[in-house]
């Protein structure tokens, strides 16, 4: 074992310590398209000061640091691009504490997506968070981290707008709180009415330091839900559906879906919309709501709200919805990458004509899918390709499909969510200049050695 | 060529003009229910063409045979009137659309069709289907189309129902039960409308129930409980076999209540109204329906179409009524399933 | 490699690693080591880089692959239609490493034993049937079943103390059974499930001949590991028969209360094994027993039915110890779950999960506030 081994393995212990090949090979790579980079270490810290004393090592030795949730973001985040240090984040996962009234909850950096679901369901019913899609075993700080979103986000924004607080590492291994815990007992706010030094550290990747308490708002969890879903053949439409759906401030979340299979789909926009309520008239009163809001459209005959198939209800009120993990089996091959950008809701006919026509382009499995963030101030739009992982032209073509999603993205002013490190670099070369340099100097600063992430937000 | 078999004649000399006096929907006298009629006929605009929900009743109403309702359908057809959604009834299309995908079970010359209804996979078990059972056929290969006249197309009836009918005769197949109550319709009701040969029998899953049950005698035991039943539009088109409902009833010692919404006077379930037209009429409608169902002291709901069950199989029972499938009924009558399991 | 053209469909989402509801790590390797190269993806994506080439076998590659408690939890909560072959292709993994003969110690000694021996504690064959000694149980003749006990409970001497209590209840309550005594040998399902299939087939196909030549159809085993291979892998080789776990036999009896019971004012908690519960979909019947005890208040852990979490015994574990001990061994962390729920009593079903947990209370010295016992344990203490 090196010296840097030792360290490490004496600072973790050793059960939570490997340079072995499994856990290069693994920790090297995401279930995405991005190419592997192998780690020199893996390690699994139980708490904040193992942390500290790892980002220490790693100032002195001038290795680099890579922190990890469960590498969900397919993007190729927690990928070492030079090697270093993973710090898988999963054995810190307690959840700390909850406040009811003051609506928030405090987990570690590891903390599932999973867990506090089922820990709020069990001791606080009443309660929940704005949870993603992605697959339960997420992590909350890598989710907020990468300005996720989630069931919540067309009410309060972003899931990173939904905290009340941080405790990050810095690369000089010291913790600093953020937001009102840093004055107060109470972690309220993430920033107000202090300078909000959130920024410094959501949307970064882990490369201004590592996140490893995250405070969580938690809102009114209603006893009932269920979905509806308006259909339309204009994509043109949907902006304006849209608009008067989020007018009515009566909908819990919307998600927009065109693929061309299974065949119930096809040819067709899907805006499923989901309502609460705590009793059967108001979930009543808030689904006429809905439908009313859509009455121009129906009587003009561009749209109307569809059945529901029986089986299909459960599955989509599921959270996570476990199906958007089965997209990656369309093929036979456990492959599914998609780029998202954020952008505005007035793209989505363009974006819904662009993923059909590189579907055809590049002969791939589609699935395009958006989330509505806030009240239509912009969407997710996520251009979602399903691959074969033994089937090297696929993954190819899938690149290539993703590459020109990432160019039309830029062009039509949508800007990356979770950014892959080429469309990092090309965010970086369209940022307005000075943008660009108070984002290097906030880098140098935070990491004078460049060892928390390199190669992420790599501004030259 | 597939035309249906329409006469004009028998239009311009109704003595009811039922067909439209009768609808629920349209407030119309005998006059201008035949003058309509005959516009429609003639290729004319009618406010018929624009009001018409789709119900499918004034197929039973006309005790002329002179398929008012496939006639509104076809003419709305020729003149681009939607009834649905563009995307709705294109979804609609998609869903019926062969895919390949079909299941065959033991084929004899005797067979169960399932239609494109996968609830009857599971629900068609046990004695009562023994002795057809495990002959069946399922899948869009043998859907019989019969739907899209809610959806304004009969084009697309003509285009598949003939290969449907081909499909099942390949098999070598000289006897159909059709559990779903429109395909019954389809071959039974519709195909001679259009003049569509059927080459093999066509039996309603109600009369095939009520010969087993008869079999089955001793093993029946009273139901004891009062029912509502939910006619589904479909049976508008298969209204000889509606007898059977009544039938059936007696036969498992079941009370089925009489009230307001029933027999001629059904109403539907509101299902495709909602797809098609919005909140309102699918919400009245499906309201007046269940609370007559509450008023007349309902403890089940028994459904025939399982699209029915779900399009209001839950708000019965919020309203404390069981919805349950006539099979499900017939088979607790039998011994076959407890209380607890009856129903979907 | 049999599955070698599946496993690059895993998506290394981790739904395997979880309960149905979140609430925990369910797959015990993951909850103890907390690399993701010892959870189901992380074998899935390793299996599939060494049948390529990328990775080597290796000490740590074994030690992924054996470890695997084969509790099917993964099989249980993926999300995907290959799940329920995860834990075949982790099984098929073993037998090419097996058949490379590239295998940690202990499992080439257990595999060693059991050819020599036909049992894993290298004791005579002849010792086989010495547990029903001063039993009522009496050998095979041609009773309606036999009982069948298996390598733990004819060897074990925690395993021997359920085997007596299983067959004299099963003959108090008037069941007609008979066992083979020494003429008994490994059911082999450990051996399958550790990767030897040729010796699996070997021990499979010597025990359909005996149980044919003596005319045996029905048989109750004792343990959930012989049910399961009796079900679901002898049939393959000729070997049809009906099989019952001993607690499908019991439920009715007690059930009809037949037979009263004294009282026993104790909570229970019950623990589901995997290859009763998850690999065979039996909950209710040793529940029905438990609960059909007058006294008894029966609670449920958090983690029950499809969801509970495996003693950490199976795939060959019980023998082998390659899952290890430690605090966040399965056994230890499954008795303090028990422990939460106000239990005195932690029942179980199986003689693997019997002796796994009595282990773990004495090691987490709940020795006097949680008692592990066989649900025959339980109810022969209350035959009046």
């Amino acid at each position: 074992m090196d010296n840097i081994a030792r360290s490490l393995a004496m600072i973790v212990g050793e059960a939570y310590f490997s340079n072995q090949p499994e856990e290069t090979y693994f920790y090297a790579r995401d279930p995405g398209l991005m190419p592997p980079h192998k780690p020199d270490y893996v390690v699994i810290p139980k708490c904040v000061e193992e942390i500290q004393e790892i980002v220490r090592v790693a100032s002195r030795e001038k290795i680099p640091i890579v922190p990890m949730g469960a590498g969900l973001a397919l993007t190729g985040l927690i990928i070492p691009l030079k090697g270093g240090i993973v710090i898988d984040m999963k054995r810190m996962n307690r959840i700390l504490k909850v406040n009811e009234k003051a609506r928030h909850v405090i987990v570690e950096g590891g903390t599932s997506q999973g867990f506090l679901k089922a820990y709020l369901e069990k001791n606080y019913p009443r309660l929940r968070h704005s949870i993603p899609d992605s697959p339960a075993t997420a992590t909350i700080a890598a989710n907020v981290m990468i300005h996720g979103q989630g069931r919540l986000t067309q009410q309060y924004g972003f899931n990173s707008d939904m905290i009340a607080g941080l405790e990050v590492v810095l690369a000089s291994g010291e913790v600093c709180k953020i937001g009102s815990c840093t004055v107060s007992p109470d972690w309220f706010s993430k920033g107000a009415p202090l300078p909000d030094l959130s920024g410094l550290f959501l949307g970064w990747f882990g490369a201004t330091g590592i996140i490893t308490k995250v405070a969580v708002k938690l809102y009114p969890k209603k006893k009932m839900r269920d979905v509806e879903i308006f259909i339309t053949d204009r994509e043109d439409l949907v902006p304006d559906m849209v608009y008067e759906l989020t007018h009515t401030e009566m909908v819990e979340d919307i998600n927009i879906f065109s693929q061309p299979k299974p065949m119930i789909f096809k040819d067709n926009h899907h805006i499923a919309i989901f309502i609460t309520g705590d009793t059967d008239e108001e979930l009543e009163f808030k689904r006429k709501t809905a439908w009313y809001s859509l009455d121009r459209f129906i009587k003009s005959k561009d749209g109307g709200f569809m059945g529901v198939p029986p089986v299909m209800k459960p599955t989509l009120l599921e959270m996570p919805q476990r199906s958007v993990s089965r997209f990656a089996d369309v093929k036979k091959g456990g492959g599914f990458e998609y780029s998202g950008p954020i952008i505005m809701v007035e793209k989505y006919p363009e974006c819904a004509r662009k993923i059909v026509e590189l579907a055809k382009k590049y002969d791939l499995g589609y699935s395009g899918m958006a989330r509505i963030i806030g009240r239509s101030h912009a969407m997710m739009y996520g251009f979602a390709f399903t691959f074969n992982r033994a089937d090297p032209d696929m993954m190819d073509r899938t690149r290539e499909a993703l590459r020109e999603v990432s160019e039309f993205a830029l062009e039509a002013g949508g800007v990356f969510w979770k950014a892959t490190v080429e469309e990092q670099q090309m965010a970086i070369e369209k940022m307005d200049p000075n943008t660009l340099g108070l984002m290097k100097m906030i880098k140098e600063n935070l990491d004078p050695n460049g060892i928390l992430n390199p190669g992420n937000w790599e501004v030259i | 060529m597939i035309a249906l078999k329409y006469d004009e004649n028998l239009c311009k000399t109704c003595p009811t003009g039922d067909c439209l006096v009768k609808c629920q929907y349209l407030d119309v006298d005998k006059k201008a229910a035949v003058e309509e009629m005959v516009k429609i006929g003639q290729g004319a605009d009618s406010f018929v063409l624009q009001d018409c929900v789709t119900c499918y009743a004034c197929e039973e109403y006309c005790k002329r045979g002179n398929h008012p309702f496939y006639l509104i359908t076809e003419k709305r057809e020729e003149k681009g009137i939607l009834t649905s959604p563009r995307a709705i009834t294109q979804q609609w299309v998609h869903i019926g659309e062969p895919q390949g995908k079909y299941r065959l079970g033991d084929i004899k010359e005797r067979v169960l069709s399932f239609g494109f209804m996968p609830e009857f996979l599971q629900w068609v078990k046990g004695k009562l289907f023994e002795d057809v059972m495990p002959s069946f056929i399922f899948g869009q290969e043998f859907f019989c189309n019969v739907v899209y006249i809610h959806f304004a197309n009969t084009s697309i009836i003509k285009e598949r129902l003939p290969r449907i009918v081909d499909n099942i005769r390949k098999l070598g197949v000289k006897e159909v039960v059709f559990v779903h109550d429109e395909c019954y319709a389809a071959f039974a009701h519709l195909a001679p409308a259009y003049g569509i040969e059927v080459p093999f029998k066509s039996v309603h899953y109600f009369e095939y129930l009520y010969n087993r049950l008869k079999a089955l005698k001793e093993l029946i035991r009273p139901v004891n409980v009062r029912v509502a039943y939910q006619r589904p539009c479909s049976s508008r088109l298969s209204s000889d076999q509606h007898h059977f409902v009544a039938d059936i009833m007696e036969l498992i010692g079941v009370d089925l209540v009489q009230r307001e919404y029933q027999d001629d006077n059904a109403l539907c379930c509101g299902g495709i109204y909602a797809m098609a037209f919005g909140y309102d009429l699918a919400h009245d409608v499906q309201k007046r329906n269940i609370d007559d169902m509450v008023e007349h002291g309902a403890q089940y709901c028994v459904f025939n179409c399982p699209a029915c069950q779900s399009a209001i199989g839950d708000k019965v029972a919020k309203k404390g009524i069981k919805p349950i499938h006539l099979i499900h009924l017939c088979r607790m009558a039998i011994g076959e399933l407890g209380e607890q399991e009856g129903g979907c | 490699m049999k599955y070698a053209d599946i496993v690059h469909r895993c998506f290394r989402c981790g739904y395997c690693k979880f309960t149905g509801d979140y609430t925990d790590f369910n797959c015990p390797t993951y909850r103890k080591f907390r690399f993701e190269t010892y959870s189901p993806g992380g074998r899935m994506w390793l299996i599939r880089a060494w049948l390529n080439g990328e990775i080597k076998n290796s000490n740590r590659f074994q030690e992924i692959l054996f470890s695997c408690a084969t509790c099917a939890n993964c099989v249980e909560h993926c999300v995907f239609t290959f799940s329920e072959d995860l834990v075949n292709i982790f099984i098929s993994a073993r037998e090419e490493m097996v058949n490379d003969g590239i295998i940690p110690p202990p499992v080439r000694d257990f595999l060693k034993n059991i050819n020599i021996n036909g049992n894993p504690y290298k004791e005579p064959a002849s010792e086989r049937g010495k547990w029903a000694e001063e039993t009522s149980v009496e050998t095979y003749k041609d009773q309606e079943y036999l009982l069948y006990i298996g390598c733990v409970g004819s060897y074990d001497e925690r395993g021997k103390k359920i085997a007596r209590a299983v067959g004299n209840l099963l003959v108090k309550a008037g069941v007609s059974i008979g066992i083979l005594g020494d003429r008994e040998t490994c059911d082999g399902n450990e051996v399958r499930t550790i990767g030897e299939a040729g010796l699996f087939q070997f021990l499979a196909e010597q025990n359909i001949a005996l149980f044919r030549d003596l005319g045996i159809k029905k048989i109750i085993t004792l343990d959930p590991h012989s049910f399961n291979t009796f079900k679901k892998d002898y049939p393959a080789l000729a070997g049809e028969f009906d099989v019952w776990h001993y607690t499908q036999i019991l439920a009715p009896l007690i059930q009809s209360g037949k037979s009263p019971l004294k009282e026993f004012h104790e909570k229970i908690t019950y623990h589901d094994p995997c290859y009763l519960g998850r690999h065979n979909g039996e909950y209710i019947a040793p529940r029905n027993i438990l609960k059909a005890i007058p006294g008894v208040e029966f609670v449920e852990m958090d983690r029950n039915r499809e969801n509970s979490f495996c003693c950490g015994g199976g795939g060959g574990n019980f023998f082998t110890d390659i899952l290890g001990g430690g605090e966040d061994s399965p056994g230890r962390i499954r008795v303090r779950e028990a422990l939460d729920t106000g239990a005195g009593v932690m029942a179980v079903a199986c003689p693997q999960c019997a002796k796994m947990l009595d282990d773990a209370v004495k090691i987490e010295q709940l020795d006097d506030r949680l008692k592990v016992m066989d649900v025959a344990e339980i109810v022969i203490n209350c035959l009046s």
